[in-house]
């Protein structure tokens, strides 16, 4: 009876330590969703996800040309690092075995540890240097390079989560191997592709450091590839960086919706991806 | 080797239709190795296997006569999973895995080198030991899988009803074709794998335990499918079940550690074997 009744305690013990430290763990989250939510809140209207920048104390301005700048970059960066990740990825799973697979493995391990101020200097090396411009161009190569190391392991990780099972049933029908990929296992490994694909482009969406010194920033609308772009995160660090207050509330609102937008890509991808759990055999 | 002589006389045949095959001349039940003079479907001679280092299978020599079940039987890792798969050439899809021998059907070289693996899966279709059909497709495009994906003209809303007909599935199907192919039970999986295989119209069908994972009503169902296959089909079963091996097959081979150690009717297999070990396994004296 006294042994249960220790048993007890420690049950109730461990059960309190563990819950406390979720807790500790949510607190930053959930302050720091509230700290935006209430601190951009205020500013948020409909203009602001239409107009132009305004100067320091003329009211009305928004971050139209920044929210279009990301959606501009992103796509550059996804158009370039989409075919190269996901090619990799399927390369690995299938013929990731040897020597060549191995090394590109291991590249690409150690590509998406790179810190994203690095890869901003390598693409200002490669491109901006070169053309002697800040440009969406250059903002979309530092990240696509970014995006492919992940996509490249995402993807090769959904595909061998497909079982070899299904490989073989097509094999055994006479279908080439190379059709197999492609019909076969690439179609019940597309919720995990796309999956990896949606975590990619919110990555990338909320990158900063890659975009400072190559893509600028940007005061009016652009979709020129060679042209300086405006982008939410190096425009909420430039004004956060200002002394003006209502740069700072702009920066809180901006913030705000840099969160929601990363948020609802989060959303999408997690949901798709319950989908395709639910629908995969045994 | 009369055997032999009579397969080099034979000028390619032409690949059997199932109908054309089920109106020629039928072969003798239970044919033994001696069997005289019919031309054999499956000729295996000097068949080695490897795993990397590991010799998985020893000089394996063979005849499968056509429209028979042959069961190959044996305790586990014997090799006679190996030796199945080295049928439809899915054993050197395995890194580091590779086959040496003789191994032809209707007389024809199947390991050569310059052999496609490709064409000759299209000519031994394989239902393998848990139900694998295509998540992501409805029954009636599971049926028509290989058809579609390797092109093939023609009906094949006609032969998706006749295979699943034919694999004892239609009736319960039939109202449901564009339903996922996951929504069936474990029993009727198996026989959509089964159909899925008999749909691109191989001569030789190979069953890999095909009702290991099914229960008992489910099984009994894959084995009167299996008799009534052997009137089109060339079979080859493994099973780890005695019993169903006695119950489906006309030929039986007993694998041990890597080598066949005998071959013949399954009746003599079962009731009178020449080699003490096949005697000894059958016998449930070990294994």
């Amino acid at each position: 009876m006294n042994a249960l009744r220790w048993r007890r305690f420690v049950n109730v013990f461990w059960t309190v330590v563990s819950g406390s430290a979720v807790l500790l763990a949510l607190l930053p989250l959930v302050s720091l969703l509230w700290l935006v939510t209430s601190r951009g809140l205020p500013g948020l209207s409909a203009s602001f996800f239409v107009n132009l920048p305004t100067p320091v104390g003329e009211p009305g301005g928004g971050v139209g040309n920044a929210i279009v700048g990301t959606f501009f970059m992103v796509g550059l960066a996804s158009l370039m690092a989409l075919p190269v990740g996901v090619g990799a990825g399927v390369f690995l799973a299938e013929k990731g075995e040897g020597v060549a697979g191995k090394a590109i493995r291991f590249t690409a391990e150690v590509l998406s540890g790179v810190p994203s101020i690095v890869v901003g200097i390598v693409a200002y090396g490669l491109i901006v240097a070169h053309m002697k411009r800040f440009s969406a161009l250059a903002g979309g190569v530092a990240l696509a390079l970014i995006m492919i190391p992940s996509l490249a392991r995402s993807t090769e990780d959904f595909i061998r989560l497909v079982p070899s099972a299904l490989r073989e049933a097509s094999l055994a029908l006479g279908v080439p191997g190379w059709k197999t990929s492609l019909r076969v296992i690439m179609p019940t490994a597309l919720g995990g592709i796309v999956t990896a694909v949606l975590l990619a482009v919110a990555r990338a969406a909320g990158e900063t450091a890659p975009l400072l010194f190559t893509a600028l920033n940007n005061q009016y609308w652009n979709l020129d590839p060679t042209q300086p772009t405006a982008s939410l995160t190096v425009q909420i660090y430039n004004y956060a960086i200002s002394p003006y207050e209502d740069w700072h509330e702009k920066a809180w609102t901006a913030a705000l919706v840099l969160l929601l937008l990363v948020g609802l890509l989060n959303l999408t991808a997690r949901f798709l991806s319950r989908n395709r759990l639910q629908g995969a055999p045994r | 080797m009369n055997v032999h002589q009579e397969i080099a006389a034979v000028k390619s045949p032409p690949p059997l239709s199932p109908e054309v095959a089920s109106e020629s001349r039928r072969p003798r039940p239970a044919p033994g190795q001696e069997a005289p003079a019919i031309q054999p479907k499956l000729t295996v001679e000097h068949l080695n296997a490897w795993y990397g280092q590991n010799h998985a299978l020893h000089d394996v020599n063979l005849v499968v006569p056509p429209r028979s079940v042959t069961a190959a039987i044996g305790p586990s890792g014997c090799g006679k999973s190996t030796f199945l798969r080295c049928l439809n050439r899915m054993h050197e899809l395995i890194p580091g895995a590779r086959a040496e021998g003789t191994l032809r059907i209707d007389g024809k070289d199947l390991l050569g080198r310059d052999v496609d693996p490709v064409t000759l899966r299209r000519r031994v279709g394989m239902v393998f030991q848990r139900p694998n059909p295509f998540p992501t497709m409805s029954i009636r495009d599971n049926v028509a899988a290989g058809l579609k994906l390797n092109r093939v003209p023609g009906d094949h809303a006609e032969i998706v009803e006749r295979t699943l007909r034919q694999a004892a599935l239609w009736d319960e199907v039939k109202d449901r074709l564009g339903a996922s192919a996951l929504s069936l039970s474990g029993g009727q999986q198996q026989r959509l794998c089964i159909a899925r295989a008999l749909a691109v119209q191989p001569e030789v069908l190979l069953m890999d335990e095909p009702a290991s994972a099914l229960d008992p009503i489910a099984t009994a169902k894959i084995e009167d499918l299996i008799h009534e296959l052997k009137e089109r089909y060339t079979i080859v079963i493994v099973t780890h079940n005695m019993q169903q091996a006695g119950r489906v097959s006309d030929q039986t081979a007993f694998f041990y550690m890597g080598d066949l150690v005998e071959v013949g009717p399954t009746e003599k297999i079962f009731t009178n074997p020449s080699e003490k070990r096949t005697e000894d396994y059958v016998t449930g004296k070990f294994g």
